[in-house]
């Protein structure tokens, strides 16, 4: 089982992406499971959801404590939440920055080797397809890329249904530009 | 068909396939996906010869789904938490008049305090009422289950509540088929009510009853009741034969023929709790019970026969006694020199997680376990609080104190 924890804030597509997430498994012809964070959710407010993909049927109702990996829509959540909680050490960490873990200040909350956190200047890839800073489709290609545990290709098709017309059209666009970004020098296999 | 959706949406599709006549519905968290996306079916037409009728409460719900269901209408309506208290009147007369309405609970919790998460405390609070009351595992058995309940309260005349666990499976996501419309209209044939309101031929239902015959009709709902005890298994192996899938009838049995120690729970947790039983090796094995209204003495009776102990694990309780569930399976093992321990978790929206599991199973098989346990109790919150009402007779609302101790909020002092 391969399981995936998203943080953003109430706006930022958090509950949308793990849905998203668990249809391009299920179009891949896995099982998967996507919970929003049960919470009276509203616009800014900090915003948890999660994903499971696995090759069984998923009986799990737990939250998701030890994430194989984290996505983390909003870099201003580090001082409201501990949002690396349980992270595993074999987990991935995809982070929507343009700024390094350094400049972030959170080098010493990380324990992971480096080719496994990713920083991704998601709202301005947004910013230039959707024309909104809407992260949560172009972290959804990052982690495409970065685990290999989704194809690209599933997640597009999965935003097409979620959102047909127009809006998938340049969210896709925005998934791909992320996915191009960060698979050039790292396409690491991973099953679950 | 095998499709990706939410929990609600997947009772949604099953609901409109079942070609309800009337609709009628209050929005409240965690049903409100359920009774929203029925309104889009009726007005896109998706849904035909339905009528979806907005109300100003869950009372007005109820009782417009009485008259329609009178006037021999299929009638469904959806509801969960203070939604269900307020319309609690006409949830007994609902079934007092043998009037067959289904009606989801999105589980959830009953304040005061206010929490809108899941437990199982609205249906408990209901489950004297005379409705039949189906709990569901998982989504696929929500959707099948919302199929089987509109024959099972037509075949009886009664009204069904199918409770699914609001937020947990509501909101979830996941893998469901969804039937064919030729599928359900195999299954499920055009309503042909008991009895009908009908202009042409005016009668009254709902008379006055007096000390002669109250009791024979109490009674006569007490047996309708036992009757469902051997139409749910029915329904479900016909269900079995045109789906191909198996909702488990009365109860479902997890490796319970060798255990010293059961499990007994309701609804999504047994996912959870499946998981946690498949990562250990002691002999405990896990019943669920799917009708909790009729409650299957019997079949509780058999499947526990040859245990030691049992573990009710139950997201609700009553307060000043103990856990509900408990005591009815209790009732189905009374004579036995079985014990039962009752461990009430998942209150308010707790999760319930395989860590807290493990530890329980560990003092179980140990007979290390109280009576009455609450799991993943604060008691150190708990203690503090009791200190300050011993301290001060002013100490102000538990709630509130409560909150500022564990650091949720900052609330302004009131002493």
């Amino acid at each position: 089982m391969f399981q995936v924890r998203i943080h953003g804030r109430g706006g930022q597509g958090v509950v949308s992406a793990a849905e998203i997430l668990s249809v391009a498994a299920f179009i891949e012809g896995k099982h998967s499971q996507a919970v929003p964070s049960f919470g009276s959710e509203r616009m800014g407010a900090p915003v948890v959801s999660f994903c499971r993909i696995d090759d069984k049927q998923i009986r799990l109702r737990e939250p998701i404590m030890e994430p194989d990996a984290l996505i983390v829509q909003d870099p201003t959540l580090f001082n409201a939440i501990d949002v690396f909680a349980g992270l595993s050490k074999n987990g991935y960490l995809l982070i929507n920055s343009k700024r390094s873990i350094d400049e972030l200040g959170i080098s010493n909350a990380i324990n992971l080797p480096e080719d496994k956190v990713r920083l991704v200047p998601a709202t301005e890839i947004a910013l230039q397809h959707i024309k909104r800073p809407l992260p949560n489709a172009v972290l959804l290609g990052a982690l495409a890329a970065v685990t290999g545990v989704i194809q690209i290709d599933s997640v597009a098709e999965a935003i097409a249904s979620k959102f047909p017309g127009k809006i998938g059209d340049v969210n896709i666009q925005a998934a791909k530009a992320a996915y191009e970004l960060l698979s050039h020098n790292n396409q690491e296999e991973i099953t679950c | 068909m095998l499709k990706q959706i939410e929990g609600s949406h997947g009772v949604s599709e099953a609901v409109a396939l079942c070609r309800p006549e009337v609709i009628c519905a209050y929005p409240i968290t965690p049903q409100t996906h359920i009774v929203e996306d029925l309104g889009a079916l009726v007005k896109s037409g998706k849904l035909e010869n339905c009528e979806y009728i907005n109300v100003e409460s869950e009372f007005a719900a109820l009782s417009v789904g009485i008259g329609s269901s009178a006037a021999g209408a299929r009638t469904y309506t959806a509801t969960a938490s203070q939604g269900m208290l307020f319309m609690a009147e006409a949830v007994y007369n609902a079934s007092g008049l043998g009037l067959p309405i289904v009606m989801t609970v999105g589980n959830r919790s009953i304040g005061a305090p206010i929490n809108i998460w899941n437990d199982q405390s609205d249906s408990m609070s209901m489950r004297d009422a005379g409705w039949i009351q189906l709990f569901v595992e998982d989504n696929q058995q929500a959707v099948d289950i919302h199929i089987q309940a509109f024959k099972i309260a037509e075949a009886l005349s009664l009204p069904v509540m199918v409770c699914m666990d609001g937020f947990i499976l509501t909101h979830a996501i996941e893998g469901i088929d969804v039937p064919e419309q030729k599928q359900v209209d195999k299954f499920l044939p055009s309503f042909a009510p008991r009895q009908i309101l009908d202009p042409e031929n005016p009668i009254s239902i709902g008379a006055m009853v007096g000390p002669e015959a109250f009791t024979e009709v109490r009674y006569l709902a007490h047996q309708k009741q036992k009757e469902a005890l051997k139409l749910i298994p029915k329904i479900n192996e016909e269900f079995k034969k045109i789906f191909g899938r198996d909702s488990g009838g009365l109860i479902s049995t997890f490796n319970v023929e060798d255990a010293d120690t059961v499990i007994v729970t309701l609804g999504s947790v047994i996912g959870t709790i499946q998981e946690a039983l498949d990562e250990q090796d002691q002999n405990i094995g896990a019943v669920t019970i799917r009708s909790f209204r009729p409650f299957p003495l019997e079949e509780i009776r058999t499947a526990l026969k040859n245990v030691k102990r049992v573990v009710v694990f139950e997201k609700c309780f009553a307060v000043g006694i103990g856990g509900i569930v408990a005591n009815n399976v209790r009732m189905a093992l009374s004579g036995t020199n079985i014990e039962v321990y009752e461990v009430i978790g998942g209150l308010g929206g707790r999760p319930i997680t395989r860590k807290s599991l493990h530890k329980l199973f560990k003092d179980a098989v140990k007979d290390n376990l109280e009576t009455v346990t609450f799991l993943d109790l604060k008691k150190d919150v708990v203690e503090r609080e009791l200190k300050r009402e011993k301290e001060l007779i002013q100490s102000g609302s538990v709630a509130e104190n409560v909150l500022r101790d564990v650091g949720v909020v900052n609330v302004a002092k009131t002493t």
